[in-house]
Order: structure tokens, then C-alpha cells, then sequence
């Protein structure tokens, strides 16, 4: 507790001097590739023939993902409070990628937690972060995904707190983290929104993200919060079918528990014992989510979904081959999303889906579930 | 006198609390493990409950809850135990439980549970002290004592409120960091044991990282309890591992052993003398193993 209050106290005074903003801002630019383009998907708009359909192109950030934007804020916070090391969970391997990439930026000592089994599904990344310099420890506790991951971050962050920063990879974990890695994402839903009152004059009806833990939904659903005529949808990983055991919709599915430090939507037993989530992206695989989000969900703010694996995958290959765009498994589940609405909407109203990551890291993985991949048909 | 207050007022006034896991490896073997620690001479027994995610706890212990759950451990087979433990001993009982489990259950159906089944006091270690004080009312209303941990990163300020609403004992965590054995404890850890004195008006124990009867002796010469876990954990887990076919029962060895390893702390802590308890002086450089 004494590390989170310091933490909040100096993220309160560093967030609101112009200096650190500045600096910020300046990486945002310069190094991630900052601001992002709002696509608009022509094709696809299209062939489902309904909404008009805009991506905003989260995959074009430096390292593939939005993870960035808050690694970079976050290395900051690091830096300024004199931090040499810093330490990170990951899932998909997207989160540690970008911590990874950024400890290389500012001379940070680096050590990522993922889960073995996660190691194994997603090798290139484990691969990208040892090449820029992280130590890779496999946690092999539990489900060996995610949640184990954060387990062993957390554990090693008790023990090593007065020299070493967390840097936690979503809106989890103990207060104040949710908050500021909402604030560090929320640039995703500012850019959205300046940019579609450029280009369309008007916000859009509705914008899709997909929710693991929730970074980039709660980043480009905060600055829409109040404007009600915007629709917020996230979508859960329904993985195998809500009615199976093997999901990860928290919202849809769980109860409210506490895992990490907050209480929020858990899938868990009838005792209190966190049960596996199962995806067939790695980032959505986790069996909480952002507390922020279950406040959405209660207040009826924001409308939570599910999509499962293969709706996921159809949704890949779609984009893939309507615009050149290959996603990350992530991101197709809100691309998937927007399928359905498109044939409930009128073609007057527009859509954005947050294109949170590109899908290089997946690609071998839906080789070998669609033999090679070129056997998909589209519809 | 509550069993608790009388477990650090009997002898020298030092407790031997050992930490086992509930349903580890099953529930009878535990039983009858607790059973064992108890009568080698523990003052205080923590009952583990598994947990899914037990962030508290290193490898030792986060193994335990893995092969209790995995030998179908539920909850409510915690107060079964506690209730079997209760027929033959006036120890005090203390319930050690994660907060997600004792909130989906409910509080006060836990505590009145917990309360039937002879506990005496109830542990959470990732319950902050700041959201602590609705399921402290809870446990007072049925009579439980909510035990307290402050840890090495703990100031001032903090020990002195953690430890005005203490009950029971104060748990100071030896070093920053889960549970398991350790060569070295914090080096503020006197300094902690002295300030949760200061301002508790109940015990103060020391748990995380004690594994040997001189590290449990020097501990008790400067607090009022050594609370013991991974290390009987380790022990009970080397006899299950070397299980040989023609070899003597590995349950009996288990309990054995830890019956053995029990009374070598119960001796270190029980020798050190009541007026021992300032610590100012105490050699620091211990166990190094």
C-alpha cells in the first residue's frame, strides 16, 4: 500500500506539470509514430453494406499495438522517480514487447513475466523482447497464462518495490494503476474524436474495442463518455461459447470478486477460486477485467459482447483480405463485432472498431488452425 | 482469556505458530499433520485455506494450495477441519484466507462458520488495512479476532493505525517479498517488531521466512511469536516426494517429521526468556544456512 500511495502522489504532481506532458507528447510524436490514421474501410463499409466504417489504426504504433502508450508514459513516470528497473507482465506478449521496447529507450533494466503456455503460443514476442535486451522469466504457476504472469509481477514487484517500477499492462490491479494507464490511452479516444469531426463533422453512432483486461476499449471509450449519443461496445472473447467452460467474458459470465487489488467482474467458482479463462488471442485471455469497465457495464454506460473463436477468425481473414489488413485475433474479435451491427444499422450511421494491434504475432497461429491459411473461404 | 491471549501467556510468554495447508496433500493427512505440530508443542496453529491465487505466497506454499484443490479441497472443509482439530485441543486456531474466497462466501457467513467450528481468529493477508474495517465488525460480531499484518514498508503512522485496531496479534512480515525461507530478514524488522509494539496492545508475531529453530530463537527474542510455514511445508513435501515402494508409510514419515521439526522450535522459542523482548541488542546476522 505505502508503494501505490507514493505511486499516486507522484503521478499526480507529474501528470500535471507541462514538462512531463510535454515530454510525453514528444514520444507519442516522434517515436511511436503518433497521432494514428482513422481509416476509413471502404471494402468493407462495402461489403457489409450497412454503417459507414472507420479503423482507427492502433496497429500502426511503433511496436505493433497501442500497448505503447502507456509503456511510454509509464517508462516516464520511471524515469522521473528514479527508477532503474522496471518490470511487466504480459499475455499475448504485446504489452512486453512495448515495456521492453521502451526500457530499451530509456536505458531501463527489464524483466517481463508471461506464462509458459502463452511462451509457447506467442514465441515471436518472446523472441522481439530478448533481442531488445528483457529478461523473459516463464510463469509456470497456475494456468501458466496472463493471470499467472501478473501473480508473479506482483510478487516480484512486493519484494524488489524500492528499487523497481511496475509497469502494469491494462486498466487492473490495485488503485491508482487503472487510472493511469486510462490516462495514457485515452489518447486513442481523443484522436478518434477530432479526427471524425474533421473528416465527417459529426461524432460517430457507435465504437467498437475489444476487452481483455480493457486498455484500449477504456482508452477510446473515456473521452466518449460523455456523449451519450455515442455508443460504447467491448467485446468480450467468448472463446468456445458462453455456455461452455472455456471463456474469458468476464462481464458476461463472472461475479464480482477481487483479483489484483480490484474488485471488478471475476470468473470464478463458487468459492471464490479464479477459474481458467480460454481465448484464441492470448490478450484477451484473462479472467478479470478493468474495474473502470464493470462500472460502465452496472451504470449502463457501455454495452459489453461476446464474440467467440471462430467468429474471431472470421473476422481476421475478412479484414485480411478486404483492406490489406491483417489484425491481430484481438482486434478481430471487435472487427467481428462490427460485422453484426453492420446488419443492424443504416447506412446513414458510422462505426469505429479500434484496430488495438496488427496480427503478425498471430500469424503462425492461424496458419496451423486453417492449414496455412489459404483455405478460409469468406463470405 | 481468549486462547489466543492465553497461547502467548503461558511458559515464557513466546508462541510457536505453525502455518500448515488445509486439504495438503489431503484431508486426512493434514488433519492429522496439524494434529502433530499441535502436540509437539505449537501454541498457535494457521490454517491455510488454498487459493487460486495465492500473491502472497511463494513457490512452497503456492504448491500446497495446488495439490489441496487438486485433491478437491472446498472451503467449507476448512471448518470441518477446524471443528476436528477443536475436539482435541484448547490451542488457539487462526483461519488463513484470501479475500476473494471469503468474500464470495460472505463474511458473516465465514465468521459464523468459522465461529461454530472453535476458530479463534481469521487472517487476510491482501485485505489493506483501508477497506478492512466492515469485515472487522463482522469478525468482532461473532467473537473472531482479525489479525493484522504490517510489513517492513509500513511507516510510522500506518504501524500505530494497523496496530490500534489490531485483535489478537499483530503480524509483522520479516522482509518485503512472499512467503518462503529466507538467509536474511529485513534489516527494519526489529524496528518494526518495536513500533507494532508500541502501539498494539495485543502480541506481535513474526512470520515470512523463519525456516530453522535458530532463526525461530533469535525472532523470539525480540517479538512474542515466530509464526513457521513454507519451511514445514518443505519438510512435509521431501517426505511425500521420496516415497519409496517398500519403504515405511510416507504419511506416517510426514507426520513424523513434522512432529520432529515442531518440537526443535517449540524448544528454540520456549528457551528464550520472557524479559527477553527489546531487541535493541539482538545479533542480526542470523541464519545463514
Amino acid at each position: 500500500m505505502p508503494a501505490l500511495r507514493q505511486l499516486e502522489a507522484d503521478y499526480e504532481r507529474l501528470s500535471a506539470d507541462p514538462a512531463f506532458q510535454s515530454e510525453l507528447s514528444y514520444y507519442l510524436r516522434q517515436y511511436a509514430g503518433r497521432p494514428t490514421p482513422l481509416y476509413f474501410a471502404r471494402r468493407l463499409t462495402e461489403h457489409l453494406g450497412g454503417p459507414r466504417i472507420y479503423l482507427k489504426r492502433e496497429d500502426l504504433n511503433h511496436t505493433g499495438a497501442h500497448k505503447i502508450n502507456n509503456t511510454i508514459g509509464q517508462a516516464l513516470l520511471a524515469v522521473k522517480t528514479g527508477k532503474k528497473r522496471v518490470i511487466a507482465e504480459t499475455g499475448a506478449g504485446q504489452h512486453g514487447v512495448a515495456t521492453a521496447t521502451v526500457a530499451a529507450l530509456f536505458g531501463l533494466e527489464c524483466t517481463v513475466f508471461m506464462g509458459e503456455e502463452d511462451m509457447r503460443r506467442q514465441a515471436l514476442n518472446v523472441f522481439r523482447m530478448r533481442m531488445l535486451g528483457a529478461d523473459v522469466v516463464a510463469a509456470t504457476s497456475g494456468t501458466r497464462t496472463l493471470k499467472d504472469a501478473t501473480n508473479e509481477a506482483i510478487r516480484h514487484w512486493v519484494e524488489h518495490v524500492e528499487d523497481t517500477y511496475y509497469i502494469i499492462g491494462s486498466v487492473v490491479g490495485p488503485h491508482p494503476y487503472p487510472r493511469i494507464v486510462r490516462d495514457f490511452q485515452r489518447i486513442i479516444g481523443d484522436e478518434t474524436k477530432r479526427q471524425m469531426l474533421e473528416v465527417e463533422g459529426k461524432l460517430p453512432d457507435a465504437v467498437i474495442a475489444c476487452v481483455g483486461g480493457g486498455s484500449n476499449a477504456m482508452g477510446m471509450f473515456y473521452p466518449f463518455i460523455e456523449d451519450t449519443s455515442v455508443e460504447l461496445i467491448g467485446v468480450e472473447a467468448a472463446g468456445k461459447g458462453l455456455d461452455t467452460e472455456q471463456h474469458a467474458a468476464s462481464i458476461g459470465r463472472g461475479r464480482h470478486g477481487v483479483l489484483h487489488g480490484a474488485l471488478t467482474y471475476l470468473l470464478q467458482d463458487e468459492f471464490g477460486q479464479v477459474t481458467p479463462a480460454h481465448s484464441i488471442s492470448a490478450g484477451l485471455d484473462y479472467p478479470g477485467i478493468g474495474p473502470e469497465h464493470a462500472w460502465l457495464h452496472e451504470s449502463g454506460r457501455a454495452r459489453y459482447v461476446p464474440i467467440t473463436d471462430a467468429e474471431a477468425l472470421e473476422a481476421f481473414f475478412l479484414l485480411s483480405r478486404l483492406e490489406g489488413i491483417i489484425p491481430a485475433l484481438e482486434s478481430a474479435h471487435a472487427v467481428a463485432q462490427a460485422m453484426k451491427e453492420a446488419r443492424q444499422r443504416g447506412k446513414d450511421e458510422i462505426l469505429v472498431i479500434c484496430l488495438s494491434g496488427r496480427g503478425d504475432k498471430d500469424v503462425q497461429q492461424v496458419a496451423e488452425l486453417t492449414e496455412g491459411g489459404a483455405r478460409h473461404d469468406t463470405h | 482469556m481468549t486462547r489466543i491471549e492465553h497461547a502467548f501467556h503461558t511458559g515464557t510468554g513466546k508462541a510457536l505458530i505453525p502455518f500448515l495447508m488445509a486439504g495438503d496433500p489431503t484431508f486426512d493427512l493434514s488433519l492429522d499433520l496439524f494434529r502433530a505440530v499441535l502436540a509437539a508443542g505449537a501454541d498457535v496453529v494457521e490454517i491455510g485455506i488454498p487459493y487460486s491465487d495465492p500473491l502472497a505466497d511463494g513457490p512452497v506454499i503456492q504448491a500446497a494450495a495446488v495439490r489441496a484443490l487438486s485433491a478437491g479441497f472446498r472451503l467449507p472443509k476448512a471448518f470441518e477441519l477446524a471443528e476436528e482439530l477443536r475436539r482435541h485441543t484448547d490451542k488457539a486456531l487462526v483461519l488463513f484466507t484470501y479475500v476473494n474466497p471469503l468474500l464470495q462466501y460472505t463474511p458473516e457467513r465465514f465468521f459464523r462458520d468459522a465461529k461454530s467450528a472453535g476458530v479463534d481468529g481469521v487472517i487476510v493477508p491482501d485485505l489493506p488495512f483501508e477497506e478492512s474495517e466492515a469485515v472487522r465488525a463482522t469478525a468482532d460480531r461473532f467473537g473472531l479476532a482479525l489479525i493484522p499484518l504490517v510489513a517492513p514498508t509500513s511507516d510510522e503512522e500506518r504501524v500505530a493505525a494497523i496496530c490500534a485496531s489490531a485483535r489478537g496479534f499483530v503480524y509483522c512480515v520479516s522482509s518485503l517479498g512472499v512467503t518462503g525461507e529466507r538467509a536474511r530478514f529485513s534489516e527494519r524488522l526489529e524496528e518494526l517488531v518495536a513500533a507494532a509494539r508500541r502501539h498494539a496492545s495485543v502480541p506481535v508475531a513474526v512470520g515470512f521466512g523463519v525456516g530453522t529453530p535458530e532463526q525461530a530463537r533469535h525472532i523470539a527474542s525480540f517479538a512474542d511469536g515466530v509464526i513457521v510455514g513454507s519451511a514445514f511445508i518443505r519438510k512435509l513435501e521431501e517426505q511425500l516426494r521420496s516415497a519409496e515402494p517398500n519403504a515405511d508409510d510416507p504419511s506416517q514419515r510426514a507426520i513424523n517429521t513434522l512432529h520432529r521439526f515442531a518440537a526443535s522450535l517449540a524448544e528454540a522459542i520456549h528457551a528464550v526468556p520472557e524479559s527477553a523482548g527489546t531487541g535493541a541488542n539482538a545479533d542480526k546476522g542470523v541464519g545463514e544456512r
